[in-house]
């Protein structure tokens, strides 16, 4: 089996770890290996053909072959090796990593660190178990997203979509500009799940339906899917009898979210949380294995890439410091806490002395939409760090804050997050 | 077309039965209308060889249950099929009814021949199982049940058979018998006629329709459903053996199983129908199950998340409930393979050699000369996951498509799906691949390598992408080209959903 | 004087914009959260426009569409009339990252634009 040696790996060649290989080389890490199982780099953003990336990070709109594009030119042209149409089999415990592709067959890659950024995969019908029938025509509004604007090739003629997740919106779209009947959305929760511009330009320009508190009760169709029952549901999100309606369609695309891809981090014996189905990290996103590093989807579920960028970004840098024995061990470990308000909070831990960042960036999800609310952070001596107005929170979207590292001290054991209506004064 | 044997159905039976036949100096057609062999109840059922020990033995199933559970070992090792290991059930009580029922069912293995059950003690059972309810307080032991995975056991049978020179014809449904002097001479069907000295009808849940074709009506097969979940890989290890709850008085319990490939199998209900073709799964039924059974049995697993699918099974059941196997009554060279539900799956070597005797019993001049150069086993396709590094990469050097990874869950590689398309009984369709190779059978469930799977099978196939289908018939799992659709021009006129 | 509602699409915080106006004078724009919206929100009300993205055949490609865009937002109404154009289109391998596809498509004054880099493969 042939041998390669290598200061770091980058599990994925999509966003997170293109940005992250070009920080640790921008960093002094001198040998970088990026495996990317598909046989071109780009990821997911190579089949997000729509515009409405990079807003933040470039201050200009581009489509997703275009963010893209910025990052693998960076790279092309940078000495970092790329291994395309390259599966990584195993990490090894002792910094192993055994990988397969058509040229080097099986082999296996040493490292001193590993940089975990494999994104995600979709939510599908079976983990959701709609009762029916087992037609063709079901599938998730990625795969329909990777057949039409890959392959060329259209899914179907008339479309139901279940979920008001963005994927889905973009699908609606999509699918309306070449042709194809997009009957409407169905959304489970009384709330959309995906952005609200989204719902804007991709299905209120067309004159799509947002069913909320809708779901879809049965399939229909032996060979191929013919129709959908779908029923609103009731508070507790069961349907409510009487309610029926039976939709004609022969597509059915699935939108109902996404899951951290991660089985080959869990073998490894990274900690998962069980919320955001990614590795616990502290803000340097280092995992609960000191030479291993997550970022992007597959640390938990992002809604703009441009955020996935900063945090590869923190990864490759906190790589390059280990790699250049430039960091310590953690020495003073901070646990985050929050409240029941707030579905997850990543970063779960910092290290309250070793970091050279200014800030703390946190990424947070609500379990429930809400308005005029405040978000509070207070240490463990129940001194106020932060008091943060927001108008607006949506499980869809993402909240962020930053906490200047200055209020956490040697004596802070732990941070917690609470987020609650404002009272009126 | 001719031949002289018929096999009328590529489910277990049947592809047992050409199996069987295929020993001989005979020329064999199986016919099967699905895209795939063991499309029907064979491949949708709790997977088990039983070992016979709550088996009625009086009954024809159980005499044939019991005769094939002393061969069906050697026979998956003679066709490279694997069986879980350790072998061996625990039937699960809670209550001191359920021990009485319990120590009846061994009293009954017993008396089947079954040795070495014994009833457990909590702590054993426990010890044995320990993520079982801590509730359950009593266990039956029995170390003989297996678990194999349904169809590639039928595939391998028929794979063998096709080894063996007999035809296996997808696709291809009979439409009538022809008849002359009250003799069968062949079957209509829509790819042509067959003539054939002997027909087998095997045709599962359709066999009194293919039995009405010669007018014979002594029986009617009514489905019966059974709906089931299966579990995500990670619950792989939740249990050790098959686990049976307690039986009742219309079944023998529910059961929940660790499946070949490391998932958990659980189910099933029984609800009578009456269309053959309702394969849906219902909200109450699977709420049910999963509360009487699951839940209850394994407070661990959850009712959604991890649940990759949950499906329909539809059992053959005749109107006495015990297996049909006879020659039928109204013309000559005609044999009735019905109501084959369970223990069918193990039983089915035992009724193709029952059907060997009816069919020289016929008296047809067919030269049952055994076959010079017969082959009794069969290779099974090459596993990477199986194989070491060094043996992978002596492949991938050889064939760089096995290094070409396609499906990201289960690690398979273009190669496989390549040699999926070519084994003795092609898989032409993706949930045909899926079920050969288990591309697309894992958590994103095709959402990745459902496209590359497509692209494969249209380029092997020789096919446009839009022919390729999910499993067969008018299945097809793309509608268009791209820029072929007709575009709507300012206000869409199309439909939408109204409340 | 009326009032129209609008959301921003020009970012992902998606801004409520209140627009007033007489007729179709606009009198007023409030609540935007920044120029983007303000600009977006007197567009919107006056003549609504969106950058179109979809694909086009390649001949001999390594991947049979290339995913383009409209460089700037184009008339609402003369979207279809753009995707029918396009979907005539077929072009030659290589391309590149903001070659012009087609320039003035549909008459919109508008240049279609390349998206991904595509490699001629023979």
């Amino acid at each position: 089996m042939k041998k390669l040696e290598y200061d770091l790996v980058v599990i994925g060649g999509g966003p997170a770890g293109l940005a992250a290989a070009l920080e640790a080389r921008k960093n002094g890490v001198k040998k970088i290996l990026i495996c990317e199982r598909a046989p071109y780099l780009g990821g997911i953003l190579q089949q997000c053909i729509h515009n409405g990336f990079g807003l933040q990070y470039f201050k200009e709109e581009l489509t997703g072959p275009e963010y893209a594009s910025r990052f693998i030119d960076a790279v092309e042209q940078s000495d970092i090796d790329v291994k395309l149409g390259t599966m990584v089999m195993e990490i090894l415990e002792d910094k192993k990593i055994i990988s397969v592709n058509r040229e080097d067959g099986m082999f296996e890659i040493g490292t001193k660190a590993l940089i975990l950024a494999m994104g995600c995969r979709e939510r599908t019908r079976g983990a959701i178990t709609i009762p029916g029938s087992r037609p063709a025509g079901i599938m998730t509004a990625g795969t329909a997203q990777s057949y039409v604007n890959l392959e060329g090739l259209i899914p179907g003629k008339e479309v139901v979509i279940l979920g008001s997740g963005d994927i889905g919106l973009i699908m609606a779209r999509r699918l309306t500009l070449e042709g194809v009947n997009v009957k409407g959305v169905i959304e489970l929760m009384p709330y959309s799940t995906g952005l609200i511009r989204n719902k804007v330009q991709c299905l209120d320009d067309f004159n799509i339906p947002l069913l909320l508190s809708h779901s879809i009760v049965e399939v229909h169709g032996k060979d191929r899917l013919e129709g959908v029952t779908i029923a609103r549901v009731d508070q507790k999100l069961k349907p409510i009898h009487g309610t029926e309606q039976y939709i004609s369609c022969d597509t059915l695309l699935l939108s109902v979210g996404l899951i951290p891809e991660n089985e080959l981090s869990s073998k490894l014996g990274c900690e998962i949380d069980t919320v955001t189905r990614g590795p616990v990290v502290n803000e340097k996103r280092i995992t609960n294995i000191p030479w291993v590093f997550a970022c992007g989807n597959v640390l938990h579920v992002h809604d703009l890439v441009d955020n996935v960028t900063q945090e590869a970004e923190i990864a490759g840098r906190a790589a390059a410091d280990l790699i250049n024995q430039a960091a310590a061990e953690v020495e003073k470990d901070v646990v985050i806490r929050h409240d029941q308000n707030i579905g997850y909070v990543v970063p779960q831990h910092i290290d309250a002395l070793n970091n050279k960042e200014k800030t703390v960036k946190f990424f947070l999800r609500v379990k429930n939409p809400d308005e005029h609310v405040r978000l509070v952070v207070k240490d463990n001596f129940d001194q106020v760090l932060l008091n943060l107005k927001k108008t607006i929170v949506e499980p869809g979207t993402m909240v962020t804050f930053n906490l200047p590292r200055e209020l956490v001290t040697k004596d802070t054991s732990s941070i917690s997050i609470s987020i609650a209506r404002e009272q009126a004064e | 077309m001719k031949t002289e044997v018929l096999i009328i159905g590529g489910g277990v039976i049947g592809a047992s039965i050409a199996h069987q036949l295929a020993k001989y100096n005979l020329d064999i057609i199986l016919v099967e209308k699905a895209s795939d062999v063991c499309m029907g109840t064979s491949k949708a059922n709790s997977a088990m060889i039983h070992s016979g020990f709550n088996i009625d033995g009086g009954t024809l199933k159980g005499k044939l249950a019991l005769a094939a559970n002393k061969v069906v070992k050697q026979l998956c090792q003679d066709l490279d099929v694997d069986l879980v290991k350790p072998l061996g059930s625990i039937t699960v009580g809670f209550e001191e009814s359920d021990l009485e029922k319990m120590k009846k069912t061994m009293e009954n293995g017993i008396k089947n021949g079954i040795q070495g059950m014994r009833l457990l003690d909590q702590q054993e059972l426990h010890e044995m199982e320990p993520h079982l309810n801590p509730e359950a307080k009593y266990g039956l032991f029995e170390p003989e049940t297996g678990i194999i995975n349904p169809f590639e056991y039928t595939v391998a049978l028929a794979e063998n058979a096709v080894i063996n020179g007999a035809k296996v014809m997808l696709d291809t449904e009979v439409l009538d018998i022809m008849i002359e002097n009250k003799t069968v001479k062949g079957v209509k069907t829509n790819k042509g006629n067959i003539e054939a000295k002997v027909i087998i009808n095997a045709a599962g849940l359709y066999a009194d329709k293919i039995a009405a074709m010669v007018e014979d009506i002594d029986f009617e097969i009514k489905p019966r459903k059974g709906q089931y979940f299966l579990y995500d890989k990670k619950w792989g290890n939740i249990l050790t053996y098959t686990i049976y709850s307690a039986p009742t008085k219309v079944s023998k319990g529910m059961i929940v199983v660790p499946t070949i490939d490391g998932n958990i199998l659980a189910g099933s209900n029984a609800e009578a129908l009456e269309d053959k073709t309702d394969l849906r799964t219902t909200a109450e039924a699977l709420d049910q199950i999963y509360t009487s059974t699951i839940s209850h049995l394994f407070p661990e697993l959850p009712r959604m998340g991890d649940v990759i699918t949950t499906f329909t099974g539809l059992r053959a059941a005749s109107s006495n409930e015990d297996f049909i196997i006879e020659a039928a009554k109204t013309v000559k060279g005609m044999i009735n393979v019905a109501g084959i539900q369970s223990p069918g799956l193990t039983s089915a070597p035992a009724i193709a050699v029952m059907v060997e005797e009816l069919v020289r019993a016929q008296n047809l001049e067919l030269d049952f000369t055994p076959k010079a150069n017969y082959e009794k086993g069969r290779k099974a396709p090459v596993m990477l996951a199986e194989l070491s590094y060094d043996e992978r990469n002596a492949l991938i050097e050889k064939e760089p498509a096995y290094g070409e990874i396609i499906c990201r869950c289960e690690s398979i590689s273009k190669g496989e799906i390549n040699d999926a398309i070519h084994r003795p009984v092609p898989a032409t369709n993706m949930d045909a691949i899926k079920r050969r190779v288990r591309a697309g059978m894992g958590r994103c469930q095709g959402g990745f390598c459902g496209p590359k799977v497509l692209d494969i099978l249209s380029r092997e196939l020789n096919i446009s992408p839009l022919e390729v289908t999910q499993k067969g018939n008018a299945s097809f799992v793309l509608a268009a080209r791209n820029k072929e659709l007709p575009l709507a021009e300012g206000d869409q006129k199309n439909e939408k959903i109204r409340i | 004087m009326e009032v129209t509602k609008l959301v921003c699409i020009g970012c992902p915080n998606g801004c409520g914009l209140t627009v007033e106006h007489s007729g179709k004078t606009i009198e007023k724009i409030s609540d935007y959260g920044c120029k983007i919206g303000l600009e977006y929100a007197k567009n919107e009300f006056t003549e609504p426009k969106r950058i179109i993205t979809t694909t086009v055949r390649v001949k001999a490609g390594d991947l049979p569409f290339v995913p383009v865009k409209t460089k700037d937002p184009v008339n609402k109404e003369k979207i279809f009339v753009v995707m029918k154009e396009i979907s005539e289109l077929e072009i030659e391998s290589p391309v590149h990252v903001g070659d012009v596809i087609r320039s003035n498509i549909a008459g919109t004054g508008v240049d279609l634009v390349c998206t991904r880099n595509i490699k001629k493969v023979s």
